[in-house]
């Protein structure tokens, strides 16, 4: 009954955001408000209906009902509470319905706002976002619906269906699969509903943007109307990548966080264009150019966001050859054509009304700095894009399928990234409009000093990798001028005002917030750039069977095997433990215990003994479960040099974002 | 401000020739990201094809990069734990989806392929723990090269048991609502 009622809610909110599409577009054609408003109702009465709907569902993946084919393949009698909870976003029928849901929220948050003042807007704002939670809807109705169940035909076959087939009866199983053992981690219950938030908040500027261009408003009012939006947006979607990372690292134990495959890169892509998006908006906001290229760059990323949600939506998609595989890719497929030709022809139709205000005149001036930045993500972005389709192509046009894997990316990307540092390193020191090489040398030239002693320092140290130089000496480089440069702020108000330096810096901080929450995240990407090259050219490797007492050695580190057990844990799975001790020149230094966990649903899981420090981290994966005995236990150890910076910077970039993007009072940003 | 954009618009640097180095700048960088993608495209493209196809181009493919994917054939796997060498044979299996359809689905053509003695077979030789997962009828996707010694080196090995996992039907059922 439950099933039901939760499908006919579903199906009630798919119609009323079909209606509140149609009544905005009369309202807005017709000139009435009363019908706009209508459609504003309907827009918010969307969020309750679907809240209604996914707490229907909630309910019934908690108390366990099973017959619903959906809640038998993510959820178990064994699962605790909080994972039955979150199995929601476990599989793909579950996960479509968070991203109705958070549309659904979205969008009525925007429609609650006061809408004095823009209001030619909000009816194109409701066009765009109805016609997205329709889209999302209808792929929850009629391919991907989490409340089908399951049915015994005539024929004794199992079949899965909304309603009972002609003489079928209804079956109920009394356990369910569970949730897949490699989701049932913190990183993995937190990463999809963040990768989901950043995917839908961008809608919200994408909406704004299509209501400006219908509206033919030429000004930047539409970006200073969702610049909150875009950085929630961007902050969701970073995070949700960096916890990506951490669960690559933690749970799928093969000593790395990162491995290019089509659903990280398709998850990758939007953030991509979105960065290049949250940079080029402030050109548009200071000087009044770059209009159609925003323009361009949001409907590129809402394109990709229904790209990636396609790829990502259920996490086990591992190859783009499983496309025909599924019914709903054709549906994604003409949905992201539609969305994006009529974007582009919209965009195009006024493409003449965007012309920039005035014309970019210096190529060291602050605006050329940052179309190179754009540039340099778009780079990125064509190659992610090319190694995701080149199969495809390759196949279409020789008959070979010809894949590329993690090395063309690197390679392509390293110098792209590379260019990008030192940008980061550069631009903050170059002025709008008018700037030279010579003013932007005289800026550059004492935080240079310092960083230029990093070569010097590496060589001693017995550096000879020029990658390695060339990185961390751009590191170094960024994080020079962008001190210097709150060293400089400070120090110049600190004149003025004869305050405390410390508070100088406070105030600095607190009055340009944007800027210097900004600067703190450019430090963050430099602090995860050095754990990124610390792991990418100086991992190493090794792997050995050993029996109890031997040791393993990798780089200056002994592994003492000590003991291995093997015991069934409360959940059914059957637990094998190895404890290593950690020697280095003779001193202890700890004990490592690498698991393998094996499920009674017959799913692997590896779970590495870490030792992580400043300096880097030890990671010993148990590779094997059957045939292992205290005798002969395979293991397989990485040394991954200063791997933890990677996580460090995340937690400074979380603390720059909250320093740019606090929020300012709607008053703030009229006079800015 | 508004000033200051008035004399912008009419600065001499501005217009035609302001804008031609922009535009070459923008070629330059166009150039370059082209340039990293044919060169790494080149360099790094790994061949995916079946046992049958490598059979057929074997001479051309020695040394390339090549992934390649077949049926495990259960009865060849040797393993010496003590020096972690690992070799097997792997049988030919079609490569695309629909004579996978048309076999009977993923396990059945798997099964054939074990059983069919007269299809062609590589050997696979790979440094590495055994993976609990190679067994007999598992799918292998193996990375690596050809030896000149028609032997395939693998730096990588991807295993696949179609009827593990796809326990979609209920198991323990109790009829009735």
């Amino acid at each position: 009954m439950l099933a039901q009622f939760g499908f006919g809610v579903f199906v009630l909110t798919f119609l009323l955001s079909l209606f509140s599409m149609v009544t905005a577009v009369l309202g807005y054609f017709n000139k009435s408000d009363r019908w706009v408003e209508t459609a504003r109702r309907a827009m918010l009465l969307t969020f309750p209906l679907i809240t209604l709907a996914a707490l229907t569902l909630i309910f019934l993946l908690v108390s366990g009902h099973y017959e619903l084919e959906y809640v038998y393949s993510v959820t178990s009698n064994a699962m605790p509470l909080y994972l039955k909870i979150t199995a929601l976003w476990g599989g793909q029928a579950g996960s479509l319905v968070l991203w109705s849901w958070l549309m659904a929220a979205f969008a009525s948050a925007v429609t609650l706002r006061k809408w004095e003042r823009d209001r030619e807007l909000l009816p194109w704002v409701i066009v765009v976002t109805s016609v997205t939670l329709a889209f999302f809807l209808s792929l929850s109705i009629f391919y991907e619906n989490p409340f089908v169940r399951w049915w015994q035909t005539t024929g004794g076959e199992f079949v899965q269906r909304m309603f009972a087939p002609a003489g079928a009866i209804a079956i109920t199983p009394t356990d369910g699969q569970g949730l897949n053992p490699l989701l049932r981690h913190p990183g993995m219950i937190l990463h999809p509903p963040m990768l989901y938030l950043g995917f839908v908040a961008f809608v919200i500027p994408f909406a704004f943007a299509i209501a400006a261009l219908v509206t033919g408003r030429s000004d930047d009012r539409w970006i200073r109307l969702t610049r909150q939006w875009t950085l929630v947006a961007w902050l969701f979607l970073s995070l949700g990548l960096v916890l990506g990372m951490r669960w690559a690292y933690d749970v799928l134990g093969w000593g790395g966080y990162w491995a290019w495959d089509p659903v990280e890169i398709a998850a990758l892509m939007p953030w991509l264009t979105g960065t290049a998006f949250l940079h080029s908006v402030m050109i548009q906001e200071k000087r009044g150019m770059f209009k159609q290229w925003n323009m361009l760059l949001i409907i590129l990323t809402y394109s990709l966001v229904i790209f990636g949600t396609f790829l990502t939506r259920s996490g086990v998609l591992s190859s783009v050859h499983a496309f025909s595989q599924s019914a709903i890719g054709p549906m994604f497929f003409a949905f992201i054509g539609i969305t994006f030709v009529t974007s582009v022809a919209l965009l195009l139709y006024r493409w003449k009304d965007l012309r920039s205000d005035v014309e970019m005149s210096s190529m060291f001036s602050r605006e050329a700095l940052f179309l190179l930045n754009n540039l340099l993500f778009m780079g990125v972005l064509i190659v992610c894009f090319w190694g995701v389709i080149f199969p495809l192509i390759s196949e279409l046009v020789t008959g070979q399928k010809v894949t590329v894997g993690p090395p063309f990316y690197q390679r392509a990307n390293a110098p792209l990234f590379g260019a990008l540092m030192a940008l980061m390193g550069v631009a903050p020191l170059s002025a709008w409009g008018k700037s030279t090489f010579k003013t932007l040398g005289r800026a550059l030239w004492k935080p240079s000093i310092p960083s230029a002693i990093v070569p010097l320092v590496l060589v001693i140290l017995g550096v000879r990798n020029w990658i390695a130089m060339v990185g961390f000496t751009l590191v170094a480089l960024v994080i020079f001028v962008t001190l210097f440069e709150f060293w400089r702020g400070a120090r110049s108000r600190q004149k003025k005002t004869s305050e405390v330096f410390l508070v100088s810096l406070w105030q600095l901080a607190r009055r340009n917030r944007r800027r210097y929450g900004g600067y703190l995240i450019h430090i963050s990407m430099v602090v995860m750039a050095i754990g990124i090259l610390g792991i990418e050219l100086y991992q190493t490797t090794t792997q050995k069977t050993l029996a109890v007492g031997e040791d393993i050695q990798i780089a200056g580190y002994t592994l003492h095997y000590d003991s291995l057990a093997q015991f069934p844990y409360t959940d059914g799975r059957i637990v094998t433990r190895a404890v290593l001790s950690v020697f280095q020149g003779g001193k202890f230094l700890g004990e490592l215990y690498p698991r393998y966990d094996y499920y009674p649903s017959g799913q692997p899981m590896t779970i590495a003994g870490v030792r992580s420090t400043l300096a880097d981290d030890l990671y010993v994966v148990l590779v094997n479960w059957e045939n292992v005995s205290a005798a002969q236990t395979p293991f397989k150890v990485y040394h991954n040099p200063l791997v933890n910076w990677l996580w460090i910077g995340s937690l400074i970039f979380i603390f720059g974002f909250l320093v740019a993007a606090w929020p300012v009072s709607e008053a703030d940003i009229q006079e800015r | 401000m508004t000033i200051w954009r008035h004399e912008m618009q009419n600065s001499p640097r501005t217009g035609v020739q302001g804008r031609v180095k922009f535009i070459i700048g923008g070629l330059l960088i166009l150039a370059a990201v082209i340039y990293l993608i044919v060169s790494s495209t080149q360099a790094n493209a790994e061949y995916f094809m079946t046992v049958n196809e490598l059979e057929s181009k074997a001479a051309s493919l020695v040394g390339r990069s090549l992934r390649i994917s077949g049926a495990v054939v259960g009865s060849t796997i040797h393993y010496d734990p003590q020096t972690m060498n690992l070799t097997f044979d792997i049988a030919n299996v079609p490569g695309d989806n629909a004579s996978i359809e048309l076999g009977g689905g993923l396990a059945a053509v798997l099964h054939a392929a074990v059983t069919d003695p007269k299809r062609t077979r590589l050997t696979i030789i790979y440094n590495g723990p055994q993976p609990d997962l190679l067994r007999d009828e598992a799918q292998a996707i193996v990375t690596g090269h050809l030896g000149d010694d028609g032997i395939f080196y693998a730096d990588e090995l991807l295993l696949k048991c179609p009827t593990k996992y796809q326990d979609a039907v209920p198991s323990q059922v109790v009829n009735g609502n």
